[in-house]
């Protein structure tokens, strides 16, 4: 009985495992690539239809801004090899980039970390918070470039004056969102440690530090987006190797082509700098955080 | 369950809770023994102080007099021996499952178990609650009535003398609703722990309780009756549904909501 029953019992694997691609069939090309597309077209349409509009309106005699075209054949090595070097200020884009996205790298860790340690500081303290808040609302309105002077006198040179200008610019934002983030932390989250007398160190690291993280990524995004834009400013008037030097470079031997080139890079490259904090942010707060 | 071996094991003596500079106090001179191994319900409008009344025997709330005892030592402060089942779950979204019930075995069990025990207790009460399966997810990957299976275990995990139940299926549909009152009814019997459970719900109350303490309305709520729930454990919700003991207990605590003390603005105190 048992070896007449046993071959249909081996069996079905065989035949389910032949058969179990099929009723899966694979997705066509078309219907592949049909979500990226729907995301993907709208964008570059505009854009397109952009170039197109500007071309048209550049096009006329009188007119003062050069047309893409223009730019095309006026700015082609700079588009095409961003990493030439000839010494000197004539280097490509990338290095000019890379010069500005280094001062804005120091200058927003030192703001980072300086902004979270007071944030917690005001967020956990209300004496604290009565002493620096008031300081604080005046001084984030101070705009960048107004602290360039100063930061010149006191440093004398133009490396840590840029830097401390990234500095204070997007210390604000991560100061105050790190210190809501604090004082929102959920009465639920504060009852839960107090049941299983979670306190000190261990409440600060657990339940604070993790509660307030969105926030603190929040002021984070802000600070970088206000790192690149204070850069930008600050490079046109101390001079040197940076994207905002070579605008005003540009402008000062009247290569219109030039600069419109570099406001492409530098658009992109805050954009970049945007969804690689956003990421960072994701990532760390195990996506509590909103991207 | 055996009563009769301490029937003062939560002693709660005179209680009065008064926020701010309010003459009226929002509970009055509370008196409630309960036995260990007790499940006891306390029932009333919304805005009587039931939710108040637990948090002052959590320790989260302080009150303004009288004292909570507990297994012979009187309450200071919020701890593990009273572990809270939170009404809106109370989960930490940055931790998975297993890692919200563990920290809770960690801060409270370091001290008796090594790391290897605290892992296996941890994965113990996720399965007593059958939630093993969810172990790896977060928070915001399961359902509410998940989230409340977990707030549950992290509750049990903490080996709390008394077990505290603010509306813990309050914000759960009907069906899941009735799935963890099985479940807790079995955890109740199988591990005999006290329990003290805030509720709205009559039937909930009736079918899961040994006592249930009816409040007034506040302000200034007192006991106004405890009804004693005279039916054999195991109880199965649908043979209890004719059964005229749970017909009369239910009677009598919807006799005592909607007759004697009508929800808050209808009755003048």
């Amino acid at each position: 009985m048992n070896a007449a029953i046993q071959p249909p019992v081996a069996a079905p694997p065989a035949t389910v495992t032949t058969a179990g691609p099929n009723p899966m069939p694979a997705l066509t090309l078309g219907a592949r690539i049909r979500p990226y597309a729907e995301r993907v077209l709208p964008p570059v349409l505009v854009v397109l239809a952009l170039v197109l509009m500007w071309e048209v309106a550049a096009s006329s005699p009188n007119a003062t801004l050069p047309p893409p075209s223009k730019v095309w054949t006026d700015a082609r090595d700079l588009i095409t090899d961003p990493f030439f070097d000839r010494g000197g200020l004539d280097k490509g884009l990338f290095w000019h980039l890379l010069a500005s996205l280094q001062r804005v790298a120091v200058g927003f860790t030192l703001s980072a970390v300086a902004g979270i340690a007071l944030g917690l500081l005001v967020g956990t303290s209300k004496l604290a918070m009565r002493g620096l808040d008031p300081i604080f609302q005046v001084l984030r309105t101070v705009p960048p470039l107004a602290w360039l002077p100063l930061s010149l006198a006191a440093f004398r040179e133009a490396q840590p004056s840029a830097i401390f200008v990234i500095f204070i610019t997007s210390i604000w934002p991560i100061i105050i969102n790190t210190a809501v983030g604090v004082r929102n932390v959920p009465q639920d989250y504060r009852n839960v440690a107090a049941v299983i007398r979670l306190r000190g160190p261990a409440y600060f690291a657990r339940i604070l530090l993790p509660a307030a993280a969105p926030y603190i990524f929040t002021g984070l995004r802000i600070g970088v987006g206000l790192s690149w834009l204070a850069i930008i400013a600050a490079e046109m008037l101390i001079g040197g190797v940076g994207i905002g030097f070579f605008i005003w470079d540009a402008w000062n031997s009247s290569n219109l082509s030039d600069i419109i080139v570099a406001l492409v890079y530098v658009g992109l490259v805050g954009f970049a700098l945007d969804r690689l904090m956003a990421l960072v942010g994701h990532l760390v707060t195990r996506g509590t955080a909103n991207t | 369950m055996n009563r009769a071996t301490n029937p003062n094991f939560l002693d709660i003596s005179d209680v009065t809770v008064a926020f701010g500079r309010s003459r009226v106090p929002v509970l009055n001179g509370i008196d409630l023994k309960v036995a260990r191994g007790e499940y006891i319900s306390v029932i009333g409008h919304s805005g009587c102080g039931k939710s108040t009344l637990l948090n002052v025997v959590a320790g989260l709330l302080e009150a303004s007099g009288g004292g909570v005892v507990l297994d012979g030592k009187e309450i200071s402060g919020p701890g593990p021996d009273r572990a809270v089942v939170f009404q809106n779950h109370s989960l930490l979204p940055w931790l998975t499952c297993y890692e919200n019930v563990k920290l809770a075995v960690d801060q409270t069990l370091s001290k008796t178990m090594s790391r290897a025990e605290r892992h296996e207790w941890t994965l113990e009460n996720l399965a007593l609650v059958r939630m093993t399966h969810a172990k790896d997810k977060r928070p915001g990957e399961i359902s509410g009535g998940m989230k409340q299976r977990i707030g549950i275990a992290r509750a049990l995990s903490m080996k709390p003398k008394v077990l505290l139940l603010d509306e813990p299926f309050g914000a759960l549909d009907a069906l899941t609703r009735a799935h963890l009152q099985d479940q807790v009814m079995q955890i109740h019997a199988d591990l005999g722990t006290t329990v003290m459970m805030i509720t709205h719900d009559v039937d909930e109350a009736v079918l899961l309780s040994d006592r249930i303490v009816m409040l007034t309305n506040g302000p200034n709520a007192r006991i106004g009756e405890i009804l004693e729930v005279d039916l054999p454990r195991p109880r199965d919700r649908l043979a209890l549904v004719a059964d005229p003991r749970f017909i009369a207990a239910r009677a009598a605590v919807l006799e005592f909501l909607h007759h004697r003390h009508t929800a808050p603005g209808l009755a003048a105190a």
